[in-house]
């Protein structure tokens, strides 16, 4: 667990060194505050809960970004070799690298919380128990995203191939939730049950649902687990 | 400190290494020589426990590198051939990672080792800089200062000199040569003055076979069979050649030019003066005394007289030139069973070796193996 946290530690100083990490979060602020805008000017409700339903399209393209090198660069340059000669386990370095990735993104959410307090500031008189629960949500989106991403990131020393899977598999389990309706309804309500933005639909209108918080958990579970196996397969393969 | 036994690797079906079964001793420096693709990276991987054997045993300060991987780990330090940095992060931030990592959690400990080991390697300098910046020569020194952090016993460099210029390639020869007083070290390397300058020790490794085990100097008494004489000797050509040959043991007796190459024909034209000369001795024989006798007797001045050693080049380009073509590997080798035993150790078992030329003529040729 210590070595976990050593190496989420220098993931996420990695991020702050890098340029990509400022370009992702400057496009996160800017695409998020224009539908803050929009939301705000065109319903004129003190509520996010618009904002919440657009922001994971946003999330399916940046998250990408942000686990793309995790591995991938490392397994390029060829530091993965001195980080899995360490005396670390496999498995610390794919949960440490995910939470890295994890601390990064929960900085990026802390930083939209200036939009509800614009709400507080322009008057408005929010209902904070669907906020907090959206809040929630993205957080529990997000690492079922920045594990895909890491999964992905596992694949190939190529960070743009990285990142073009990932983005493939989120795209993937994005629109078998919305194709539910054209495929009947039975075949249709199975794969939406593996949709990861289905799951995330009731968190903004303030439901808490046990079964979609243990949906994304264990779904995170699962795909850092083949990535840990897709590591240590490396040594085989290499 | 470190035992590899029957270590082998497949990749696929390609045998990568084979059959490798090799110790290093406690304060060892051994060097590990081959030519590229040779097998010495993948061998190093896997004693570091990156790569798993497909069979065979590496255990490090005593424990199995695939089944008691985090200890062996602990006890090692590694420097890839490649020297694999975080280019974004500056040295002390590197070091500090590594130092945690490698277990030394204490911060003001960590700290002054770091230092400590900064100080040794010159990099002081260099501390707060950003490792992408750095020279190839400083980048090294971070892949040694990571590598010896956390005090490992066991210190495995892959071609550490590569690609320094010639003053840090001292620095770092120095350096090892330093550190092997209380590190084992096993450093690979293609540069043959390298071995003979730093290891106790040298493995020869071709085609993923371990092909010879001994120490520089000793190498290179074994492969020399014929003694070569190299002489400077005062007097008219023809009656110094004619007094050199007739000599016992002597097979032949050159006269070369300064610089050591063989003149022939026009030798005995020469007039009298000091002159280069060059003396074959048979097999196993030293006719160093009987020479310099002869030469006294016949009444010359004799101003130089050296046995001519053969540098380590030339005994890798022999040993690796008669490794055979893989198919004609296991049939043709045989023991020799009348010469077998000359030394004491296990290692002067002589191979009868077959080696298939390029021109389709069956070459035989003698090496020594150890086994």
């Amino acid at each position: 667990m210590r070595n976990v946290l050593i190496i989420a530690g220098k993931e996420l100083r990695s991020y702050f060194v890098s340029p990509v990490a400022y370009i992702i979060v400057a496009f996160w602020l800017v695409a998020t505050g224009f539908f803050f805008w929009l939301s705000v000017s065109s319903f004129g409700e003190a509520s996010l809960r618009n904002v919440f339903g657009v922001v994971i399209i946003f999330l399916l393209l940046i998250s990408p970004a942000l686990t793309m090198r995790l591995l991938s660069e490392e397994s390029r340059t060829g530091t993965l070799e001195l980080l899995l000669t360490a005396p670390v386990k496999d498995w610390a370095v794919v949960v440490g690298k995910f939470l890295g990735a994890m601390g990064l993104y929960l900085a990026m959410m802390a930083l939209t919380l200036v939009y509800p307090l614009m709400l507080v500031l322009l008057g408005g008189n929010p209902d904070w128990g669907p906020i907090w629960s959206g809040y929630i949500g993205l957080i529990l989106l997000g690492m079922s995203f920045l594990a895909v991403g890491l999964f992905a990131s596992a694949l190939t020393s190529n960070q743009m191939v990285s990142a073009v899977i990932a983005f493939v598999i989120l795209l993937l389990l994005f629109v078998i939730g919305q194709v539910t309706g054209s495929v009947g309804a039975g075949v249709g309500d199975f794969l939406g049950r593996f949709s990861l933005t289905n799951h995330f639909d009731p968190f903004p209108r303030g439901v808490i649902d046990l079964k979609d918080v243990v949906f994304y958990l264990t779904f995170t579970a699962v795909v850092l687990f083949i990535t840990v196996q897709v590591v240590e397969g490396r040594r085989y393969r290499s | 400190m470190i035992e590899v036994e029957h270590l082998t690797k497949y990749y696929g079906t390609f045998p990568v290494v084979r059959d490798v079964t090799f110790n290093v001793e406690r304060g060892e420096i051994l060097g590990f020589l081959g030519p590229n693709g040779a097998g010495k990276t993948t061998t190093m991987r896997m004693i570091t426990g990156y790569l798993p054997p497909t069979s065979g045993t590496v255990r490090v300060a005593g424990f199995d590198v695939t089944e008691k991987s985090l200890e062996a780990r602990q006890h090692l330090g590694y420097l890839p051939e490649t020297v694999p940095l975080y280019t974004e992060l500056t040295t002390v931030e590197y070091l500090d990672f590594r130092g945690r990592l490698t277990g030394l959690l204490n911060t003001r400990d960590r700290r002054a080792r770091m230092y400590e080991v900064m100080d040794r390697l010159n990099l002081t300098d260099v501390a707060n800089k950003q490792i992408g910046n750095l020279s190839r020569g400083y980048r090294q020194r971070v892949g040694l200062a990571q590598a010896m952090l956390h005090n490992p016993d066991v210190l495995i460099l892959d071609e550490p000199t590569v690609g320094l210029d010639p003053v840090q390639i001292t620095e770092v020869r120095d350096l090892i040569k330093e550190l092997g007083l209380d590190h084992t070290i096993i450093l690979s390397t293609h540069l043959l003055p390298e071995v003979s300058m730093v290891c106790n020790r040298v493995i020869i490794i071709n085609r993923g076979r371990l092909v010879a085990v001994d120490t520089p100097i000793h190498l290179t008494e074994n492969v020399n069979e014929q003694q070569t004489i190299q002489l400077e000797i005062g007097g008219t050509p023809a009656a110094v050649l004619n007094g050199l040959r007739t000599v016992t043991g002597v097979r032949s007796a050159r006269l070369t030019s300064p610089d050591g190459k063989v003149l022939d024909g026009a030798a005995d034209a020469l007039p009298a003066g000091v002159n280069a000369y060059q003396v074959e001795g048979a097999a196993g024989t030293d006719v160093r005394s009987e020479v310099a006798s002869a030469i006294v007797a016949g009444g010359f001045q004799l101003l130089e007289l050296k046995a001519v050693r053969p540098s380590l080049e030339d005994i890798f380009v022999n040993i690796i030139s008669k490794e055979m073509p893989e198919e004609d590997d296991m049939e043709d080798t045989e023991m020799d069973a009348g010469d077998g035993n000359e030394g004491e150790d296990d290692w002067s078992d002589e191979q009868e070796v077959v080696a298939a030329a390029p021109t389709r003529e069956r070459v035989t040729a003698k090496r020594r193996v150890r086994k």
